[in-house]
């Protein structure tokens, strides 16, 4: 009597090897894929940590009383600043050395002053030696990014004087600071609150921030419902007519070209022909939308198409119109899919530079923008004009807004899975109710 | 059936085009007007890019105007969107890493912008820098064209392709090392500068080069402007700080970019000299140091007065406290002009001098 499993056992230990070969093959796959996202996530916290700190400068300044002009909108804080910095080391005479001394303050010490005191904000704590108004506030100012640097540690201080950014005689006035306990590290919240600037410890990520929410908002608002609809009517409406499949082939098209092209697109019509206003979220909005548009298209038809036909026979027999059928019945059971779909669409967007090139979104915008017709850059834009940088301490601004760009991305992600669960088991109750 | 019902279809969205049309293009053109000219808009040069910046960023802080738009597109890139009409949308300051060209001026005074003032802000070197870890080199600007030209003369009168592969043998005083150098891609502005102040200069010490200009400029280009492709010349992208990074990692490369990225990463890396002179601030500014060029912007002068502080934003900028030899711009690597250059193109500038272009 012959064995009933010999073919099965044929080739049985050839077959098994192929098995373990192709499983080790996508262990190793995953496994060197983690690796890779580990070493860029690794690298940008070691680059990019540096960045939630920024360093001040202690002062004395005084008299108290002309801190009150200032509060009046008289008095000049630039020389209430200079006068404590050189009373701090009054050895240092002559224009130049002067000069050097004052660089190690950020340029906008004297502004950051008058600003605390106009808004009548404790701006430091009173010296024992001198109360009252002749006396003298400690006050707390940014200091310039070279010494922020050296705080840090970004810069070797023992390498011979000529090569590096810092002078002998600098790093002995920074020494000094340190010994009188008049430097300290503070949480930098400038980064989250302010905008753009060409000083790099006082350039922070907002108006980049609120630009590329500003330009999302627009596209969203007009690339999801447009979208969606053309796809229900495509899938539901007119699915099998000529003209759908010829408007199919364009889509897919559309979704393959390149997002410089519609930049050029915008740059054409949307400023040239209508005349919108350059570098606005408005505008980068609608190129976004333009290029968003065929991602949602397909995907919910992709969604739609995945909700069984007998729904639809359900439906239609029991005396639906065709408008009924879908918006009661199909799309509510492809939202999930539809809403994913919209969802990676958007987070694709809020990584694009290249098509807000064209429209003059890549440009320096240091006021934070209150509109989508106001001026603004995005994020990616951002992270690209630091990191091209000459200032060594973009280095670690640039590490850093690559994290808030990962920590939205990955939270948009999070979104989409969030409200794929929670329809999903909305609608599998609705159904087995 | 298939047919008539698609046609309906067609017909009902025609109308439903025609009725929202009007309206949609309304709101679009009404947004455009109603915002047009808040705030200055400026484009154009990459190395203007960074001081165009920092006076904007202090003229926002200083003055109750809006901070100015700075976008850069390259030189060529901002003056033809400089260039493209006189409209409250179109920028109203374009920057340029070198002077504005007559095919240029003509193109802006076709479309209507006529009254052009043209403000020479400063100048900006470009170095040959190599890693701390080999020792300095010292070119001639010979040297620079026989090690990076695609042909070279023969020395018999005609032309080869270039057979140099270490810097020994086009120079016994230079190192025995691979000619490896890193610099930008022909879009660049810098590389534009590059070719024309070193390149063509070194091409120019052979008669016969010179002999071309005379009788074929195009072979004359041909022989002069072409960087070699054969792996002796990497172009290694716009942004000059991946170019310092390679150099600080293989210190057998020499790299191509602007001063300021010398000035910032002095610890690590050293200029060449050229033609025996030393990259510094001083050199430069004097224009002794041979691969030194003048940045300059360029103001519609029918904008002013139409855009809120468009005469301050000038002022600002050719003021002591900005341009001056101690100006916070000289903080961002920007190399001032002597004092009475200073004296004459800040009043033109305030002047609002139209550019007359020398014919």
């Amino acid at each position: 009597m012959s064995d009933p499993f010999s073919g099965v056992r044929l080739n049985l230990g050839r077959r098994h090897l192929q098995d373990r070969f192709f499983q080790w093959a996508g262990g190793s796959a995953i496994f060197l894929s983690l690796v890779f996202l580990a070493l860029l996530l690794v690298s940008l916290v070691h680059l990019g940590r540096g960045a939630i700190w920024k360093t001040e400068i202690a002062l004395d300044i005084g008299p108290v009383a002309q801190m009150a002009d200032v509060q009046q909108g008289a008095g000049n804080t630039g020389k209430m600043v200079r006068e404590a910095m050189f009373a701090l080391f009054p050895d240092v005479i002559g224009r130049a050395d002067r000069r050097r001394l004052l660089s190690l303050l950020s340029p906008d010490a004297q502004l950051e002053l008058a600003a605390a005191l106009r808004n009548g904000r404790p701006v430091g704590q009173h010296r024992a030696e001198g109360a009252g108004v002749g006396g003298k506030l400690q006050v707390w100012l940014t200091a310039s990014d070279t010494l922020d640097m050296v705080e840090k540690g970004a810069v070797d201080l023992n390498v011979p004087e000529e090569r590096r950014l810092v002078s002998d005689r600098e790093s002995g006035w920074i020494r000094q600071l340190e010994e009188n306990g008049a430097i300290r590290r503070v949480f930098n919240t400038g980064f989250f609150v302010s905008g753009d600037s060409r000083e790099p410890e006082l350039a922070g990520i907002l108006s980049a921030l609120v630009g590329s929410v500003l330009s999302l908002f627009v596209c969203f608002v007009l690339s999801v419902p447009v979208g969606v609809l053309a796809a229900i009517h495509l899938e539901e409406f007119s699915s099998g007519r000529r003209w759908a499949g010829l408007v199919e082939v364009f889509i897919n098209n559309l979704a393959a070209v390149p997002s410089i092209i519609f930049g050029l697109l915008g740059l054409s019509v949307l400023l040239g022909t209508f005349g919108l206003p350059r570098s606005t979220p408005l505008v980068g909005g609608m190129v976004l939308a333009l290029m968003s548009l065929p991602t949602i298209v397909i995907s919910s038809r992709a969604a739609l198409r995945s909700v069984p036909l007998s729904i639809r026979e359900a439906a239609l027999a029991l005396g639906a119109t065709r408008v009924q059928t879908s918006f009661h019945h199909v799309v509510p059971l492809a939202l999930p899919g539809v809403l994913t779909g919209a969802i990676l669409a958007m987070a694709r967007a809020l990584g694009e530079t290249a098509p807000l090139l064209m429209i003059g979104m890549v440009a320096f915008i240091a006021d934070v923008p209150s509109g989508p017709l106001d001026a603004a850059a995005s994020l990616p834009v951002q992270i690209f004009l630091w990191a091209d940088s000459p200032e060594r301490a973009f280095v670690e601004k640039t590490a850093a807004a690559i994290l808030v760009l990962l920590v939205l991305l990955v939270a948009m992600n999070l979104l989409a899975i969030l409200l794929r669960r929670h329809f999903e088991k909305r609608f599998k109750e609705t159904r087995g109710a | 059936m298939n047919f008539t019902l698609s046609n309906c279809a067609k017909r009902r969205m025609g109308a439903f085009a025609g009725r929202f049309a009007p309206f949609l293009a309304f709101i679009l053109t009404g947004a455009g007007t109603v915002l047009a000219g808040e705030q200055i808009s400026i484009v154009g040069s990459s190395t203007v890019f960074p001081f165009a910046t920092t006076v904007a960023e202090h003229f926002g802080k200083n003055s109750a105007f809006a901070t100015p738009v700075v976008e850069s597109t390259g030189s060529g890139g901002g003056l033809k969107l400089f260039c493209a009409g006189p409209g409250p949308d179109s920028p109203d300051i374009a920057n340029a890493s070198r002077r504005i060209k007559r095919s240029e001026v003509e193109n802006c005074a076709a479309n209507g912008v006529a009254n052009i003032t043209e403000v020479k802000i400063g100048y900006d070197g470009i170095v040959l820098a190599n890693s701390r870890a080999a020792p300095r080199f010292a070119l001639s600007l010979r040297d620079i064209y026989v090690a990076l030209a695609a042909h070279i003369p023969d020395g018999k009168g005609g032309i080869q392709s270039n057979p140099y592969q270490r810097w020994d043998q086009i120079n016994p005083d230079l190192p025995a090392v691979r000619i490896e150098v890193l610099g930008p891609p022909p879009t660049s502005g810098t590389r534009d500068a590059f070719v024309e102040m070193a390149m063509e200069k070194g091409c120019e010490t052979f008669p016969q080069a010179v002999e071309l200009k005379g009788s074929s400029p195009h072979a004359f280009q041909a022989l002069c402007y072409g960087i070699r492709e054969d792996g002796a010349y990497v172009e290694a992208g716009e942004n000059d700080n991946l170019i310092v990074q390679k150099l600080v990692a293989n210190p057998q490369a020499l790299g191509i970019f602007g001063f300021s990225f010398l000035e910032e990463n002095a610890d690590r890396l050293q200029g060449s000299m050229v033609q025996g002179v030393m990259p510094t601030f001083e050199a430069i500014s004097s224009g002794d140091y041979p691969l030194s060029r003048s940045l300059y912007f360029y103001v519609k002068n029918d904008h002013v007065g139409q855009v809120p502080g468009m005469a301050a934003f000038i002022a600002e900028f050719t003021s002591e406290d900005a341009w001056g030899e101690y100006g916070y711009l000289s903080e961002k690597g920007f190399i001032p002009m002597g004092e009475e250059e200073r004296a004459r193109y800040g009043k033109d500038a305030r002047d609002l001098r139209p550019l007359a272009f020398p014919a």
